[in-house]
This record gives structure tokens, C-alpha cells and sequence, in this order.
């Protein structure tokens, strides 16, 4: 019979979420604290993301994705966190218990205090955009040619069209024209570009590779390897119309078409998620609906900004502190509602309602000259003008320390035209 | 001769459309920004654009074959190209250190070259 190990605290995953996750605990007061992450190394997909633009909130600088890790790593190798790299977490109950494998240990059972999911995103595959033709090699995601090109050295093709316009299909297209590459285009089956303005200024235009909005990709051709794809416009129902099609030579096909966050761990423990973000449903204190299992990061929501996901892992940790420690203490229930051009808040309940709580949302709809409001029982807690709000980017919103007790009924975030511009 | 050049501000979610008219390389008038920073970008972009360059470059016996790099400080955008060939050829022995000097001075542009993390040598 294994030996049942009983750490404080395990958190799943050390990217930027679990490592911030981690350290947070440990400043909160835990003595023993288990990361486990299956890749040889920390930092989760920071390594590999060797582009600049992160940290600009947490560090008030910019550096790249490594950088950014490694301001973590550094700490954690300080910190007496105990890690296990090389190691895969097969099952999560809801009692807590957990099996975890590696080469080094073999099986390894614990019951920790508490658990922090921190497992990030993965990207969607074709399988979920449903591309008619062929199976051929040279079909990628983002993400993989990424690691591919930054972390294995390889290059995963020669002429390439890249599908879909979020950041890293993006980011990837400046990426294989630096190594060589040639980028054919950029299709979009939306009319607006998915990622951030700063990447389609110094990704494509400086690269003169062109966007096609409206289009998408129809057909995929090769046998063994993919020679061609066909490319069409779309209409308003992002429909293909015929007629408009093209056929692209090109070795690969990348695919940029979004992010989900990866549960399967959580839903073997009974973790609640949420139909409009794919994560767990979590309070302010980013506890899910099983009792001392605790999240952040993309596991959550997929967060544009890695700041983000390191504001939340702190939450996460703090609040696994807390639960670990008996000092959580639940006061009432009370749900964060999305309301006007709002699509979904996280934190979506507040149970503890002692402090001041951070939320995060999207938009439905690009508005310009807006107000972002929180309303408490329909008092407004905070007002902050806004020139523009865009789905492809998260909104910050808080709720005041004192604005909570146990008789609120709902919290609502909304996003309002200005009246006083207007 | 009068000329405009349009550029797309990336400071905010506004994504400006900015317009910049020159005469003979001197900025005249600059229109379409919401405020003072896009009238900044608009003027830096058309007088001395910047990117600071990241890739990657080849290590012998690291637990991985490649390491990322940056330059310290942005670099005129004209030489982005120049700077990723001239990393092309570059090897580097195990084990690395964050922000090791890969290339000194790159291009006599004044900025240099340094890995953006550790590398530690592969154990057999």
C-alpha cells in the first residue's frame, strides 16, 4: 500500500497560476505545499511565449513570457515549496484525495488540506471548427508550433496560412516569418480581428503579412502532407459563399481558434463549471463548489493578460491559507450577476463578504464612451468611465471593502452608455 | 510635397486611426487622436520606430536545443530582420545564464543581445 502523503496545500500546475498560487500560500502562513506539474520544468506555457508584453501590471515593465516565469521560479526555489516535476495528477475526488504518477515516485497518494487547480487552457483543435477534408500532416495549433520553434527548435512548415486572428495565431505569424517562413495570410471568420490592436500593428502590418477578415478556410488538400487549402469569404451567419473561393498553396495550416480551459480533473471531482466560461464557478476567495478545492488562472476563464491570472492565484492561495488554517468563514451567498453588455463576472458567488473583492468580465459587443458599474442590491459601489470596452479585452472592476453583509441579495456589473457625454 | 501616413495608436482599446501629414520629412499637423498619446505614437512611429526582437538561438549540450533571447532595448524597426539573421549562426554551450551577452552591440545599434533565461546543462 502506497503511503498517504498530507501536505497543507497541493496546487496542479506550476504556470504563472500555480506558481503565483504556490507562493501566495506560503506567504499566507502554510508550512507544507506540494506543486505538481507534468512538464520537465516550471513556468507552465511562459516559456515558450519568448515575445514581450508581459507583466506591465504586476511589474510595471514589460518582459517577455520567460522573464516573467522566472521572477516565479526564482521565488519558489527559495520559498520550501516542495516540487514534483515530471508528474501527472490522474484523479481528484471531492474529498480531496488525490493520485498522482511520476517515474521518480511511482504512485503517489495524498490528502492535502486543500487543493488549487491550476491546470491553464489548451487550445481548441480543428476537431472543434470542423474543417472538411483530408487528415494530412502539417495541420497545427498556435500553441504547438510554438513550442515546436521556440522550445524544440524545429520548424513545423515553410509556406503557411494561419486560421483565425487571436494573439498567438497572431503572435506566431511574426514568429515563422522571423525563422524563415513565408505567412500567406491571416483568415478571420469574424469581421473584426480577435487579438489585441499592438499585436496586428507589430505582427502583421509590420510584416506586411495580410488579414482577411471574413473568411475562413473550406477545405483542406494533401494526402500525407497538406498542399493546399481551399479559402472563402463568409456572410453575416459566417456562412461560406460560394463562388468566392480560393485555393492557397501552403505546407501548413495553423490554427488560432481560441482557448478552453482544461477540467477534466475538476469535473472527476465534482467541480461545478460555468456553461459561459468553461471554468470552475468560484467565490471570492476563488473557492469552487467543493469544499476546499480552490482555482486560478485559465482553468477559470481564459484571461488575456497573465497579470491577471497571477492576481487571481494569489486570491486562490490566500484563500486556501485561510481554509487550511479554519479561518474561512462563510456569511451568506450571494451571486454576481452579468447585467447590460456584460457576458459573464468572475467571481460568480460571494460567500465570505468581508473584504474587498476584485471581479473580472467581458464584454458582449465593442462600446465606445461607457460607464462600468457595480451595483450592490441596485446601490452603485463603483462607477469608472470607460472610452472603450472590446471583447477580446478583460474588464477590472472591484466591489469596496464594507459594501457587503449577509442581507444583499445580488451583485450586478454592467457596462452603461455615459450620460454625461452623451 | 505634402504626404499622410496612417497609423493605428495600440496604447488603448480606442485603436485610433491616427493621421500624420509631412512635407519633405517634417511633421505638420497630426489628426484622428483621441488624445496626446496617440499624437506621441503617431510622431515617434513615422520618426523612429522601435521593436525590441525576440527569437531564439541554438544551444550545445542544454536540457533544451534552443534558448530565447531579446535585445536589451528596442532596436530601429528596419533592422528586426537584420538582427534574427545575424543570430542565425550563433551556438551557445551549456549551461546559460539569464541574461547572459549573446551578441554585444548588435548592428552598432548600441543595444545588446541577452538570453531571457537560464539554461542548465543536460546530465547523462
Amino acid at each position: 500500500m502506497t503511503k498517504i502523503l498530507r501536505p497543507d496545500a497541493v496546487v496542479i500546475g506550476a504556470g504563472p497560476a500555480g506558481l503565483g498560487a504556490a507562493l501566495a500560500a506560503r506567504e499566507a502562513g502554510l508550512e507544507e505545499i506540494f506543486l505538481l506539474e507534468r512538464d520537465f520544468e516550471l513556468g507552465g506555457i511562459l516559456p515558450q511565449c519568448i515575445h514581450d508584453g508581459f507583466g506591465s501590471i504586476v511589474f510595471d515593465q514589460v518582459l517577455t513570457g520567460p522573464e516573467y516565469a522566472q521572477r516565479f521560479i526564482d521565488k519558489v526555489e527559495r520559498s520550501g515549496i516542495e516540487v514534483f516535476l515530471d508528474t501527472m495528477v490522474l484523479e481528484l475526488r471531492s474529498d480531496r484525495s488525490l493520485v498522482a504518477v511520476n517515474s521518480r515516485d511511482g504512485v503517489l497518494r495524498m490528502e492535502p488540506g486543500a487543493v488549487v487547480l491550476a491546470m491553464g487552457c489548451r487550445e481548441r483543435t480543428r476537431h472543434q471548427v470542423l474543417i472538411p477534408g483530408y487528415r494530412p500532416a502539417g495541420v497545427i495549433c498556435a500553441g504547438a508550433a510554438q513550442r515546436y520553434i521556440n522550445i524544440e527548435g524545429l520548424m513545423p512548415g515553410r509556406r503557411v496560412v494561419i486560421l483565425g486572428s487571436g494573439d498567438i495565431g497572431l503572435i506566431m505569424a511574426r514568429r515563422f516569418t522571423l525563422e524563415g517562413a513565408e505567412v500567406e495570410g491571416v483568415y478571420e471568420i469574424m469581421d473584426h480581428p480577435g487579438g489585441l490592436t499592438r499585436n496586428l500593428v507589430q505582427c502583421l502590418h509590420d510584416f506586411d503579412i495580410p488579414l482577411h477578415l471574413s473568411h475562413t478556410v473550406t477545405f483542406i488538400h494533401g494526402r500525407k502532407r497538406v498542399e493546399a487549402v481551399t479559402v472563402a469569404k463568409v456572410n453575416e451567419n459566417r456562412k461560406p459563399i460560394p463562388g468566392t473561393e480560393r485555393l492557397v498553396e501552403c505546407d501548413t495550416l495553423v490554427l488560432s481558434v481560441g482557448l478552453i480551459p482544461e477540467n477534466e480533473l475538476s469535473k472527476k471531482a465534482g467541480v461545478v463549471l460555468h456553461p459561459a466560461t468553461g471554468g470552475p464557478v468560484v467565490d471570492e476567495l476563488m473557492e469552487t463548489s467543493v469544499e476546499g478545492i480552490f482555482a486560478c488562472g485559465n482553468v477559470v476563464c481564459v484571461f488575456d493578460l497573465v497579470d491577471y491570472v497571477t492576481f487571481t492565484a494569489e486570491v486562490a492561495g490566500r484563500g486556501a491559507a485561510e481554509f487550511v488554517q479554519g479561518r474561512r468563514r462563510w456569511r451568506g451567498e450571494v451571486p454576481v450577476r452579468p447585467g447590460r453588455n456584460v457576458r459573464f463576472v468572475v467571481p460568480q458567488r460571494l460567500r465570505c463578504l468581508d473584504r474587498e473583492v476584485e471581479l473580472y468580465f467581458r464584454v458582449q459587443r465593442p462600446e465606445r464612451s461607457v460607464r462600468v458599474r457595480v451595483l450592490v442590491d441596485g446601490r452603485v459601489v463603483h462607477s469608472r468611465k470607460a472610452r472603450m470596452v472590446r471583447p477580446p479585452e478583460m474588464v477590472r472592476a472591484s466591489i469596496p471593502a464594507g459594501a457587503l453583509n449577509e442581507g444583499v441579495r445580488e451583485v450586478v456589473v454592467e457596462v452603461t452608455p455615459d450620460e454625461k457625454e452623451a | 510635397m505634402r504626404r499622410k501616413h496612417d497609423f493605428i495608436c495600440i496604447n488603448c482599446p480606442l485603436s485610433c486611426t491616427v493621421e500624420l501629414f509631412e512635407e519633405n520629412g517634417e511633421v505638420q499637423e497630426v489628426r484622428g487622436n483621441e488624445c496626446a498619446v496617440g499624437e506621441k505614437y503617431a510622431v515617434t512611429e513615422y520618426l523612429d520606430p522601435r521593436r525590441r526582437v525576440t527569437t531564439t538561438v541554438r544551444v550545445r549540450g542544454g536540457v533544451l536545443p534552443v534558448v530565447p533571447v531579446a535585445t536589451s532595448a528596442p532596436v530601429p524597426k528596419r533592422l528586426v530582420r537584420e538582427v534574427v539573421r545575424a543570430l542565425a549562426g550563433v551556438e551557445l554551450q551549456a549551461p546559460v545564464e539569464m541574461g547572459q551577452v549573446v551578441m554585444p552591440d548588435i548592428l552598432g545599434t548600441g543595444v545588446d543581445v541577452v538570453t531571457t533565461r537560464p539554461l542548465p546543462a543536460k546530465r547523462d
